[in-house]
């Protein structure tokens, strides 16, 4: 065995036998990693509906129909409560939402449908302040409903005609009204009560207008990935939690020769007849396997247990992880050369190092930053890994995608390691 | 076999050593004495290739130490004052990583490897981890670490710190069996029963300059007449006996009690060395 094979096996064969290293860096990515992949949607599955509750006031039939019409839809699971225990059910955070619908909604509702002017009844939304972007949906799927029952309270033949009757008297009767636009809004409601006689002649009341107003349209959602698989959030969860757990390794790499050196190793290994290059590439090479051992075990887990999939090029899978690796290891030598005490190198390298993975968009998507950071990131080393693993993933991207990533990451390895062997303190 | 020609070796203003030169010969055990802060440590990085002189040669056995040339380091084993040992590996790993340091490797490691642990009594305990050692058997392993490879120089530096009286005698038995064998071994330490025990030379380094080179007898030697010495006489002595032998010039052999540790004194002083 060369001198330079037994320091890299020896630098390896120590990584292993440190517990609570392997433990840092190959447990706790998979568990945070597993964690933050379910809360951001898991593996492919039907969406999960969101619980909410509806206070019937009015118990009028356009209530009930409401009602009705919300829990017959999936994207929500209605409970149907009084006012106090559905609050309170808010407010513990078992459902997002409570929706109050007042007493008189359904008569209002139908007045004000076709009079502005008229004073519009309120649905009160309780909602849950920390699951506020739910409140969103919950208000559009509401809107869709209310109106398809409301509109189809008013044009039913049987229950419509008095509201009609009473705003077309109303427009009739009205002084500020412009001549022409009365004319007009007359004759629209001459045609309604014409469409509903007809309906009443025929005996089907629920035919066209009387079913409400319906959605002139329906969506078809396609996810952009391969196409031959759904998205899996653990995928892009994994390849975040990897290069901040990588990283963390090179500073640990770093912060290891620096306790070398005080211990008096470092010091034993250079009265050997090694040259300078063996001495800082075997440590550089022993990074690189260990990163690329990490690595591995990461994504093994991430394959088998999580359903992760390289649906891109395995090379290019293999390429960043190589380039990734190597780069953490310059870094942790960089991060030696640098350092003074090894409490101290410690605690700077993992700011720099959670700044870096934060910047790189492994705990929240990179879109959520201001446009000029997200500009900045591109030149963020860890966004280069993070974007290579989630290209030959999930975005099932060729070979060719991460062919400049990985470029980059071996360029920025080699100015690293060239700037650590230049700053690295070979005097005592 | 080790000569040490004139070194100099200085860290900004402060002028470590200064033309130090010393040599140990085959066979021979040479003690390197100096307070704290003297120059000795700096000393005996230069002698192993740590740290490169200022000015000044090493030569081992005939090869000159020089940056980036390694024969000459493949003749020096050290033995640091810390313990350059990985406690995560066992001894026989530990020895056989340093083995493979010098180039080693095969059968040939192995047996060296298993020699260097029967040199230091620890055969029983080779795939023990060091962290279960005892500080005397640490101590022990240091050395064989620093054996494996054979080397015809053996730098210790205070091979002894903090180990029990059993240990450092085994050590001692170790380092008198390796000067036997013709090896050449530069002993530095605080400790003065063990230079009398090994040494037969002796370095005395302070201020970075050598400030004496010379056997125990030499070194003595150097103290000056003591009025206050004193005398022992075996045997009954009768008092009027006694009276008359003081009249006279008394033709008597002193007991020689002078201590190396007064020679240090005298050559070095007493006041407190605290800076490393």
């Amino acid at each position: 065995m060369s001198a330079f094979t037994a320091l890299v096996r020896k630098d390896v064969r120590l990584f292993a036998s440190n517990r609570r290293a392997l433990l840092m860096s190959l447990v706790a990515p998979i568990l945070i990693s597993a964690f933050l992949g379910s809360v951001l949607g898991g593996t492919p599955s039907k969406p999960q509906a969101v619980p909410f509750a509806v206070v019937d006031l009015d118990r009028s039939p356009v209530s009930q129909k409401i009602v009705k019409a919300l829990s017959e839809d999936s994207s929500f699971a209605v409970q149907s409560l009084p006012q106090g225990p559905a609050i309170d059910l808010v407010r513990k955070g078992t459902i997002r939402a409570a929706a109050i619908i007042p007493k008189g909604f359904g008569e209002a509702t139908t007045k004000a449908l076709f009079r502005p002017t008229l004073t519009r009844p309120v649905i009160e939304l309780h909602y849950d302040p920390s699951q506020a972007m739910t409140l969103e949906m919950i208000k559009g799927l509401l809107t869709q409903h209310v109106m398809q029952v409301v509109t189809a309270a008013a044009f039913d033949p049987s229950a419509a005609a008095p509201a009609l009757k009473q705003a077309r008297d109303s427009v009739a009767n009205s002084a500020t009204l412009d001549p022409a636009f009365r004319t007009d809004l007359l004759n629209m409601f001459k045609d309604i009560e014409v469409v509903n006689n007809q309906s009443l002649t025929q005996g089907s009341g629920k035919a066209g207008i009387a079913q409400g107003l319906t959605l002139p349209y329906t969506t078809r959602d396609i996810q952009v990935t391969n196409g031959e698989t759904d998205y899996n959030a653990f995928a892009h969860a994994f390849a975040g939690m990897t290069v901040q757990f990588i990283l963390l390794m090179g500073v640990e790499l770093g912060v290891g020769l620096l306790l070398m050196r005080r211990m008096g190793l470092w010091q034993r290994l250079r009265a050997a007849p090694l040259s300078r290059g063996t001495l800082l590439g075997s440590r550089i090479v022993a990074g690189t396997i260990i990163g690329l051992l990490l690595m591995s075990g990461i994504f093994a887990a991430a394959i088998v247990v999580f359903g992760v999939r390289v649906q891109g090029s395995w090379l290019g899978f293999v390429a960043v992880a190589i380039a990734f690796a190597a780069l953490t290891s310059t870094l942790g030598l960089l991060i030696a050369a640098i350092g003074r005490t090894p409490e101290a190198t410690r605690g700077m390298a993992i700011i720099l190092t959670l700044l870096l993975v934060m910047l790189g968009g492994a705990w929240v998507p990179t879109f959520v930053f201001p446009e000029w950071l997200q500009s900045a990131t591109r030149f963020v080393p860890s966004r280069w890994a993070i974007d290579g693993f989630d290209a030959m993933t999930w975005r099932a991207q060729p070979l060719q995608s991460v062919v400049w990533p990985v470029v980059e990451l071996l360029g920025l390895s080699v100015v690293l390691g060239a700037l650590a062997i230049s700053l690295f303190r070979w005097e005592e | 076999m080790l000569t040490a020609t004139s070194l100099s070796k200085s860290y900004g203003t402060l002028k470590a050593v200064q033309d130090v030169s010393l040599s140990v010969a085959s066979g021979q055990i040479v003690g390197l004495l100096g307070p704290n802060g003297a120059g000795k440590s700096t000393t005996v990085a230069m002698l192993c290739g740590i740290t490169t002189p200022d000015a000044g040669t090493v030569t081992v056995d005939g090869v000159t130490l020089k940056a980036g040339a390694h024969a000459a380091k493949a003749l020096v084993g050290l033995v640091p004052q810390d313990l350059a040992l990985i406690d995560e590996l066992p001894a026989l790993d530990n020895i056989l990583l340093f083995g493979s340091l010098y180039g080693l490797g095969g059968e040939l490691l192995r047996s060296r490897a298993r020699l260097a642990l029967e040199l230091v009594g620890l055969t029983d305990r080779a795939r023990s981890r060091p962290a279960t050692f005892s500080g005397g058997m640490k101590r022990r392993l240091n050395i064989a670490c620093a054996l494996v490879h054979d080397p015809k120089v053996l730098v210790l530096d205070e091979p002894t710190v903090g180990i029990d009286p059993q240990s450092r005698n085994h050590i001692f038995d170790n380092l008198e069996t390796l000067r036997a064998r013709g090896k050449a071994l530069l002993y530095t330490t605080h400790y003065m029963e063990e230079v009398e025990r090994l040494c037969d030379r002796i370095v005395i380094i302070d201020h970075g300059q050598v400030v004496a080179d010379d056997t125990q007898q030499g070194l003595r030697a150097r103290l000056p007449a003591n009025p206050s010495r004193r005398y022992e006489i075996s045997g009954a002595i009768d008092p009027g006996l006694l009276a008359e032998l003081q009249s006279r010039s008394i033709q008597s052999k002193p007991i020689d009690d002078t201590s190396l540790e007064e020679v240090f004194l005298h050559l070095t002083g007493k006041a407190l060395r605290d800076a490393s």
